[in-house]
């Protein structure tokens, strides 16, 4: 039973993770039809900004406050380039989809080059407050702290997405702008501010998940963001694009999935079921579980 | 959203070689036999033992230049073939690495693991990559556009997890798997016999060139070319878009994946790198930076990538990089960041590839020639 | 005659390679419903589009549109609907995942009272269904909501793409009530295939044949000649007397989703 209880939750913990990166991700692809390789380095920026706060920040730390400081830094380095990314190499090329993926492709190229060129190849040893690594003793498992601090961010994230979506004149765009980008314009909207917006939460949620996936992996590296990055958009597909909801759904049902077969089967046959699942899911339902039908 | 731009017309640059502008008409007469020249001159490259320091390490005819421009030469193949979805179809699949990656390691696996001769082996893997091909293509064009994309970077990623897990010790892990010569023919086998490896992959681009051509002749093709321009159009026709598609996919993975085949007898062996989505990102890179829905483009982006790509890391060790100030020589000795950032400004300045220069420069020498 | 509200000249639209208008020129009124006719797939929508500054990216928009004295080409759409141009496209296209308050609530600018009370008079089932959600209205509704966010704010002219299409006949007349009263306060200028209807409202017709402009004038005058309305729209009147439930097919070209095909 303990297995079980384990096992869920940290398969919850890897769903908070994808979660993270693929809210943003989703967002923005229903948003604005751009999908977006260069997530992964939000992600690696949030990662190296943090490590590198926690060392050099004055007031920042690998304990205490002094972490939530270098976790608050790391999350707006996130949000900070991608702003710059939409506003430089995206909205230029406003609504040329093929070409915004062509970029971002190029910068995802570049920036993992550039992260190790600054901070080489090698994983490096991430800071982190002694009780993440301590283990909290649930229904007789022992699950590690980490894994909890991520599903806590992650809800709290989702609650946050959500209440901002429901109750915010932005959140308002977005939704319609999901739906129907041209007639959010043809009322009179700038919708193109509400990229720069997507961009920047899902900058600082990926950034997020680079930091609490620091903690979580106990070292960072600038490859990190490139393989969560292929699990997250299965689960933008799965939980079908533009809907922060659906891709909280998925990414649950993802990492469940992979962490009870990873461990009752053989080790990677779990990965294998995830892309099963995706590609029972797109024969089902194109959609996904929810939102807007992923046409071209 | 799944149209390629024909490349817009910009405005063209504003100096011009001089070198380029007499003997232009003389030259248009001779133009339909410039590949075959072209053709010729790489046939009998390695028996030339010219030295070109700061180009090649060694000799145009040593091993190791020889191996280095095969690698581009199957490149340039690769490219062309993955042009037929992208810059022919319209298709943007992020999945070309998985029919690469079982050419290689189907290749190496049948002949290291279970001992077939390289005829056998290949045949094999050649029809065994069209299949999976098919089949793959027939879940994930059952989706259109950016989630195409995403299902096709799904299904070669789990190519790339079988390779990583080693499911049943075929493929060597994290580690590859060096390929067993003792069964090959001899004249594939030794550095003495890299010049054999250079003409079949001179072989493998010309054949991929020569069916790439065919295919986007036929009346086919010109379905293919509806396709990528307005898919509509082509289903108010009558005919399937779906079918049409599925045969393009199957095909373009089939030449992947011979070129895998003689990727494999030219590095010996296989490694999981070929299996990573980067891979089929730079044929993206090859074929954009070449030139999209062109014939030359994509073979001449994919030569100039993997060029690149060996030589910047020496470029990047050099003495003259080492010398710069640290942030200008860590960022320059990454092959990726430059490919990565030239990437990014020839999709904003250059949208033809390098195939457009010529007809950037058209207006430029007409106006020249009248004066 | 006074100042027309908008002029078209010579306007040409390529989409895909397919030249759809070639060489539109047409004025609207400063007052009344000026109606944009012609047989499907002739370029009407593309037409208003193409005012609207919507005309999708593989698009090319030639000639003059003019909004007083101001250009219109080369604008983006939200400035325009800012500056008074209000659009009410084809298929409705209110955001079926919203609530009808807040479809209402999106069309609000920073700086203006949007007019509920006005809105709430004309169609006050919108006040009562305010918490319903859009997609769940019938099309008569919905229609009512895409004209009631548009006149949440004042506007110097009124786009309107084929309101009355696959209504029932009871709720096309109520439509075409609502937009008789509507068009006594702002100019319209209406795509319409329901004869009876532009019998009721239309004081200038535009008609459209294959991309150029084939006839203009009265309205009134244009539905009285039997023979000229048969030969241009492909319908006698007593066809046009019954209200149409469904329009027929049309060319690909004029439909877009959302304006990047």
């Amino acid at each position: 039973m303990s297995t079980v209880i384990l096992l869920a939750l940290t398969g919850l913990g890897l769903a908070a993770l994808y979660f993270l990166v693929a809210s943003g991700l989703s967002l923005v692809f229903g948003l604005a039809d751009v999908l977006n390789f260069a997530h992964g380095l939000f992600l690696g920026v949030g990662a190296y900004a943090t490590w590198w706060a926690a060392g050099n920040l004055p007031g920042a730390g690998p304990g205490g406050f002094g972490f939530v400081v270098a976790v608050a830094f790391g999350v707006l380095a996130g949000a900070l380039v991608a702003v710059l990314v939409e506003l430089v190499l995206i909205r230029p090329l406003y609504s040329r989809t093929i070409e915004q993926v062509l970029v971002t492709v190029g910068l995802s190229l570049a920036g993992v080059a550039l992260l190790q060129a600054t901070w080489g190849a090698d994983p490096r040893p991430f800071p982190r407050p002694a009780w993440t690594r301590e283990v909290t003793s649930i229904l007789g498992a022992n699950v590690p702290n980490a894994g909890l601090l991520l599903i806590i961010a992650a809800v709290l994230v989702l609650g946050g997405l959500l209440a901002f979506l429901r109750f915010t004149r932005y959140g308002l765009i977005i939704r319609a702008g999901v739906e129907n980008r041209e007639m959010v314009t043809a009322l009179g909207i700038d919708v193109r501010k509400a990229f720069t917006l997507v961009f920047a939460i899902g900058g600082a949620a990926a950034a997020l998940a680079g930091a609490l996936g620091g903690v979580y992996f106990g070292t960072v590296s600038p490859g990190q963001g490139g393989s969560l990055l292929i699990f997250a958009f299965i689960v933008v597909v799965i939980g079908g694009m533009g809907s922060v909801v659906g891709s909280a759904y998925a990414a649950v049902a993802v990492g469940l999935l992979q962490q009870f077969v990873n461990y009752y089967g053989t080790s990677g046959l779990g990965d294998l079921c995830v892309v099963g699942l995706l590609a029972v899911v797109l024969l089902l339902r194109p959609q996904g579980l929810a939102g807007k039908v992923a046409h071209a | 959203m799944t149209e390629v731009k024909s490349p817009e017309v910009a405005a063209p640059p504003e100096a011009v070689p001089d070198e380029l502008t007499p003997g232009h008409s003389r030259w248009l007469g001779l133009r339909p036999y410039a590949p075959l020249a072209a053709l010729v001159v790489a046939a009998i490259l390695p028996y030339s033992t010219l030295n070109l320091p700061g180009v090649f390490e060694g000799p145009l005819n040593s091993p190791g230049t020889l191996q280095l421009l095969a690698i581009c030469l199957v490149f340039g193949g690769l490219a062309a073939g993955y042009d037929l979805l992208f810059g022919r179809t319209g298709m943007l699949s992020f999945g070309h690495a998985l029919y690469f990656a079982a050419g290689v390691y189907g290749t190496d696996i049948l002949i290291t693991r279970f001992g077939l001769p390289l005829w056998q082996a290949a045949l094999f893997t050649v029809v065994g990559g069209a299949i999976l091909a098919a089949l793959l293509g027939a879940v994930a064009l059952r989706t259109v556009g950016i989630a195409f994309a995403m299902v096709t970077l799904a299904f070669a990623q789990v190519g790339a997890i079988l390779v990583a897990r080693d499911f049943g010790g075929l493929t060597g892990g994290e580690e590859g798997l060096p390929l067993d010569v003792s069964g090959l023919p001899s004249a594939l086998v030794g550095v003495a016999n890299t010049v054999n490896l250079y003409w079949l992959a001179l072989a493998y681009l010309t054949l991929v060139v020569f069916v790439v051509h065919r295919v986007s002749g036929s009346p086919t093709g010109r379905v293919l070319a509806g396709l990528r321009d307005d898919e509509r159009r082509i289903g108010v026709l009558g005919l399937d878009p779906y079918r049409f598609k599925l045969v393009a996919f199957a095909l373009a993975g089939g030449l992947a994946t011979a070129g895998g085949v003689v990727y494999c007898l030219i590095v010996g062996g296989a490694s999981p790198h070929v299996t990573s989505s980067e891979l089929t990102l730079s044929l993206l890179v090859m074929v954009v930076l070449g030139g999209p829905g062109t014939r030359w483009g994509p073979v001449l982006g994919g030569i100039l990538y993997m060029y690149l790509d060996h030589r910047l890391t020496a470029f990047g060790t050099s003495d003259a990089v080492n010398s710069l100030p640290a942030f200008l020589s860590h960022p320059l000795s990454q092959p990726l960041f430059v490919l990565g950032t030239v990437f990014i400004l020839a999709v904003y300045f250059f949208p033809g590839g390098l195939a457009s220069l010529r007809s950037r420069l058209t207006p430029v020498l007409a106006a020249l020639r009248r004066r | 005659m006074s100042e027309p509200v908008l002029s078209v000249e010579n306007l040409s639209v390529r989409i895909a390679g397919l030249h759809i208008l070639q060489g539109v020129s047409f004025e609207v009124a400063p007052t009344g419903v000026t109606v944009l006719l012609g047989r499907n797939g002739v370029g009407k929508t593309t037409t208003l589009r193409a005012i609207v500054g919507l005309t999708p990216r593989n698009g090319e928009v030639r000639g003059t549109i003019r909004m007083g004295a101001r250009s219109l080409l080369a604008r983006p759409t939200h400035r325009l609907v800012r500056d008074g141009l209000g659009y009410v496209p084809e298929d409705r296209c209110v955001f079926a995942g919203l609530t009808v308050a807040e479809n209402l609530r999106l069309a609000e600018r920073r700086g203006t009272t949007p007019a509920y009370d006005k809105v709430f008079a004309l169609f006050p089932e919108l006040d009562r269904r305010g918490r319903q959600r859009a997609g769940s209205l019938s099309g008569g509704q919905q229609q009512m909501l895409a004209i009631g966010r548009v006149l949440l704010n004042d506007n110097r002219l009124l786009l309107i793409d084929e309101p009355t299409k696959g209504l029932a006949p009871k709720v096309v007349t109520e439509v075409a009530e609502v937009l008789e009263r509507v068009a006594e306060s702002v100019p319209v200028l209406l795509v319409e295939q329901n004869l009876a209807v532009v019998r009721r409202l239309a004081r200038d017709a535009v008609v459209l044949s294959t991309g150029k402009v084939a006839w203009t004038g009265d309205a009134q005058e244009l539905l009285l000649e039997t023979a000229l309305t048969k030969s241009l729209l492909g319908v006698g009147s007593e066809v046009a007397e019954s209200a149409r439930s469904e329009s027929g097919p049309r060319a690909a070209q004029s439909r877009t989703k959302d304006g990047i095909a």
